[in-house]
């Protein structure tokens, strides 16, 4: 069975790149475009795994993070953050939220399709 | 979808998210405070530099990546974002935006503005005060090729050592870890329970180490308690790992770089005493089988057996005992077990209520579409076609069918009804808020007061007022004349507006509005006001105007749209590019618009342009002239009337006039002035259609005979053919015959050829 990715991320360009790497990659991707959205679909969505950025507006990557792990059926999915940033401090705030693990931007499909793998059974 | 076309959409965000950023950075500047305000900046200069890096934009990414540590100290209040610190951010959305471009059009960037910029962003991100702008008063845009000495002391560039340095991130991934001689590493690794919460897996884990060489395991359950008293969100045990490498440790421990602050990690070189000091248990190595892991391998016996084994756990699903052999396992159970719970208690309501929601999420999340622009195009075009096939239609029917009660012609009726709904409804699809070239604007600006040394605030209302893309793209261009214009000619300098009891900085008011059936402009400054005089004479001396012609202030102030004039003394580096008002005004006529412009001595003057809503379609009067058709447009006629004989009055050699309502208005014949005809038609054989034009008064056009009044789609001339003085564009009718639509603001003023030395004559192109 395909594994079913999550995408939350306010940019359309990250978006489109997040969707053609994971269908190639044999995923099913449902995407969101901030975190409000991300919690609203969550649901229906029933992902394997999450992926999430950390700037939206209305909802940023670390509420997002909390709400679904506040979630008691999603409170074990593996969560992964998008981030430009390397530096520690954000990774840290991400990891408290509950994030799982992290991929630094820039965007890299390798990159992505490693990560969900490692956290992925 | 390739890469091209994610490239392509990453530009397009890209302008968004810049419009963004400098409407964001305007609010800021104009005192909002909000905090989302300012993440909303953040986020657009985030945005642009995380796509910038997924395509390599190496020069694009290192100033956003600058320009984003800045606005974050504003973000987390360490920087407070005044006027001066706003300068230098609306300059640095400048410079991202010509990046932008640069990277999208592969354009040259002036980079000695963005090396200066980004030392500026620099210090204010390192709290110090942005230093006055006067050491470099002239940012100017000066080609790469020529480096112009700055009068800044010595290029800037050296002194801090700073220089643009290639960062690629393909650096990191490319190097291969250097090759170690296997060596054999023994890992303890105790997960806490915060490991699972966060959805790791020591499972996982253990998967990714033995991918990275030969591995035993060994599980030690020491601190499992009894069943009963387990608490399955806890993490009971720890593994021991021998683990042959030649990975080298930094491999061991990036497989744990998600876990490594929620376990305990020990990772030490077995230092070849492989068989344990004593102090430990004897430990069993037990050969690690990936394959184990999968799923789909069946249930081995010997795997039931080894419960000590990590391997066992997949297994051990069928069996409660079991069950309990990785704290993973229980955890997931336990979440299955009350996640099926909850769902059963209330399956129906929670499961169908949150399924509307999410419907109405998405569809509240994307209330508009993109459509690719020739799409639209060729829908505007293939309605075009149909509406002067119904007319066509129509025509022939009202031919061959007198009587006009068949059912026929009730059907053509209602037919020409859809069909002109079925436009207006395509014409709308192509409406679009002038916002973006308002907000260009801002730029423009912001540069031009930089250049003169000048205090300029823009205000624009209106943003929101839609008009035909084509329009909307076309008016930049003399809108940022205009603009560059209004700052550099009509401000004055601040002590000149302060000595005229004036605030130090000057306004320019950017409008926008529609107004029966167009979009109006207007641009008004409260500059000095045009000096009538100084344009006066210099329009004497170009020979423009007869030295005792009298003149109106209305007419007085036109003269700036002639060719060749500028009043500034001395031809400045802004205005004077050879870019007159003139060509601004024909810029504007060729979309179908009129300029005008007013003005009080030390109060201001007011450009007012007036455009067509849309550049597709037409509203006109068909009249005949000289046995042509031609079609006049609907906007600019006043009224119509039958001259009686008694009402025309000879004035001069050729010139007649027309009394309406004890008022004279030149007659113009149009057959004569577009060489239809030799000799001027008497006018009481025709009929007048009074016109007013932008800016020159009113004109009654003879024409031959009105024909009808009626909605044309209009051709370009230009396109098709050549630019012909006094027309405007053509049309094709219904009858499959094309007429020309006619330019009433030229055919006015070559009407005027005796009170203007005629730049366009007219009566000799026609």
């Amino acid at each position: 069975m395909k594994k079913r990715v999550l995408t939350v991320d306010d940019s359309r360009t990250i978006r489109n790149m997040l969707l053609v790497t994971l269908n190639n990659a044999g995923f099913e991707t449902i995407q969101a475009e901030d975190g409000v959205e991300g919690l609203e679909v969550l649901e229906t969505a029933n992902p394997d795994v999450i992926v999430t950025d950390i700037n939206m507006p209305r909802l940023d990557g670390f509420g997002f993070i909390e709400g679904v792990r506040r979630n008691d059926r999603y409170r074990a999915v593996p969560i992964l953050v998008l981030t430009t940033e390397s530096d520690a401090e954000k990774k840290n705030r991400a990891r408290q939220a509950g994030a799982t693990g992290w991929i630094v931007k820039p965007f890299d499909p390798t990159k992505l399709i490693d990560a969900i793998e490692r956290v992925t059974a | 979808m390739d890469m091209n076309e994610i490239k392509e959409i990453f530009f397009q965000e890209c302008e968004e998210q810049l419009a963004e950023l400098e409407s964001g950075l305007l609010r800021l500047n104009d005192g909002d405070r909000d905090p989302e305000t300012v993440n909303a900046v953040f986020r657009a200069v985030h945005s642009i530099k995380g796509g910038a890096g997924a395509f390599g934009l190496d020069d694009l990414v290192s100033f956003a990546h600058v320009f984003e540590t800045t606005l974050d100290c504003v973000r987390s209040n360490r920087l407070e974002p005044n006027q001066d610190v706003l300068k230098v951010m609306l300059k640095s959305a400048d410079v991202l935006a010509d990046l932008t471009n640069a990277a999208r059009d592969g354009g040259s960037v002036d980079e000695a503005r963005s090396r200066q910029l980004i030392k500026e962003l620099e210090a204010l991100a390192n709290g110090e005060l942005p230093q006055p702008a006067v050491s470099e008063p002239a940012a100017k845009p000066a080609p790469p090729a020529a480096p112009v000495a700055a009068p800044a002391p010595a290029p800037v560039v050296n002194e801090e050592g700073f220089q643009p340095v290639v960062f690629s991130f393909d650096d990191f991934e490319a190097s291969e870890p250097p090759a170690i001689e296997p060596s054999t590493f023994e890992i303890l690794f105790r997960p806490k329970s915060e490991l699972y919460a966060k959805g790791n897996d020591a499972t996982l884990l253990l998967r990714d180490l033995s991918r990275l060489g030969e591995m035993s395991i060994h599980c030690d359950m020491d601190e499992l308690p009894a069943l009963g008293s387990m608490n399955p969100e806890a993490a009971y045990f720890a593994w021991k790992i021998s683990l042959k490498t030649d990975k080298g440790e930094e491999a061991i421990r990036s497989v744990f770089e998600f876990a490594e602050w929620d376990c305990e990690l020990d990772v030490a070189l077995a230092g070849g005493d492989h068989t344990g000091t004593g102090e430990e248990p004897p430990m069993q190595p037990v050969p690690f089988d990936l394959s184990l892991l999968d799923d789909d391998v069946p249930a081995s016996s010997g795997a039931a057996e080894d419960e000590e084994q990590v391997v066992a756990q997949r297994e051990a699903r069928d069996d409660a005992v079991s069950a309990a052999a990785t704290a993973s396992n229980v955890l997931q159970m336990a979440q299955t077990a009350r996640a099926s719970a909850e769902s059963n208690r209330s399956a129906a309501p929670t499961s169908s209520a949150a399924q509307a929601a999410a419907q109405q999420a998405a569809s509240a999340a994307t209330p508009t579409i993109r459509v690719d622009l020739d799409r639209v195009d060729r829908l505007i075009n293939l309605v075009g076609e149909l509406v002067i096939n119904q007319a066509m239609l129509s025509q022939s029917v009202i031919e061959n069918d007198t009587n006009g009660t068949s059912s026929i012609n009730m059907g053509l009726e209602e037919l020409q009804q859809l069909t002109r709904e079925i436009q207006d409804s395509v014409m709308a699809i192509r409406a679009q808020p002038v916002k973006p070239v308002f907000q260009r604007m801002s730029r423009i600006v912001r540069e031009i007061a930089d250049m003169t040394g000048k205090s300029v605030r823009l205000v624009t209302e209106g943003e929101n007022t839609e008009v035909d893309k084509t329009v909307i793209d076309k008016l930049a261009e003399p809108l940022t004349h205009m603009i560059r214009n209004a700052v550099d000619h009509g401000l004055e300098t601040p002590e000149k507006r302060v000595a005229a009891g004036k605030n130090p900085e000057g306004t320019v008011r950017l409008t926008a509005k529609h107004r029966s059936g167009r979009i109006v402009i207007e641009l008004a400054d409260d500059g000095a006001g045009i000096n009538r005089e100084k344009v006066r004479q210099k329009a004497i001396d170009n020979d423009l105007i007869a030295a005792d012609a009298n003149l109106s202030d209305e007419e007085i102030d036109n003269l700036i749209f002639h060719a060749g004039f500028s009043t500034a003394d001395k031809i400045s580096d802004i205005s004077g590019r050879g870019v007159g008002m003139d060509v601004v005004k024909r810029s504007i006529q060729a979309l179908g618009g009129r300029i005008n412009i007013s003005s009080k001595p030390g109060q201001g003057s007011v450009f007012t342009m007036s455009l067509p809503l849309t550049l597709a379609v037409l509203d006109g009067m068909v009249v005949t002239v000289a046995n042509q058709t031609l079609v006049v447009p609907l906007t600019a006629i006043v009224e119509t009337l039958q001259p009686e004989a008694s009402a025309i009055h000879s004035f001069g050699a050729s010139q007649r006039l027309i009394s309406i309502r004890n008022s004279f208005c030149p007659l113009v014949d149009v057959g004569r002035i577009l060489n239809f005809r030799a000799i001027q038609a008497n006018p009481v054989d025709g009929v007048a259609l009074l016109v007013e034009s932008e800016g020159g008064g009113q004109r009654a056009l003879m024409v031959d005979a009105i024909q009808g009044q009626r909605q044309v789609v209009i051709k370009s001339l230009e396109a098709n053919y050549t630019h012909v003085p006094g027309i405007a564009a053509a049309t094709i009718l219904g009858d499959g015959r094309v007429a020309l639509i006619l330019d009433v603001d030229a055919i006015v003023a070559a009407s005027r050829g005796q009170t203007l030395k005629p730049e366009m004559s007219l009566a000799a192109a026609g």
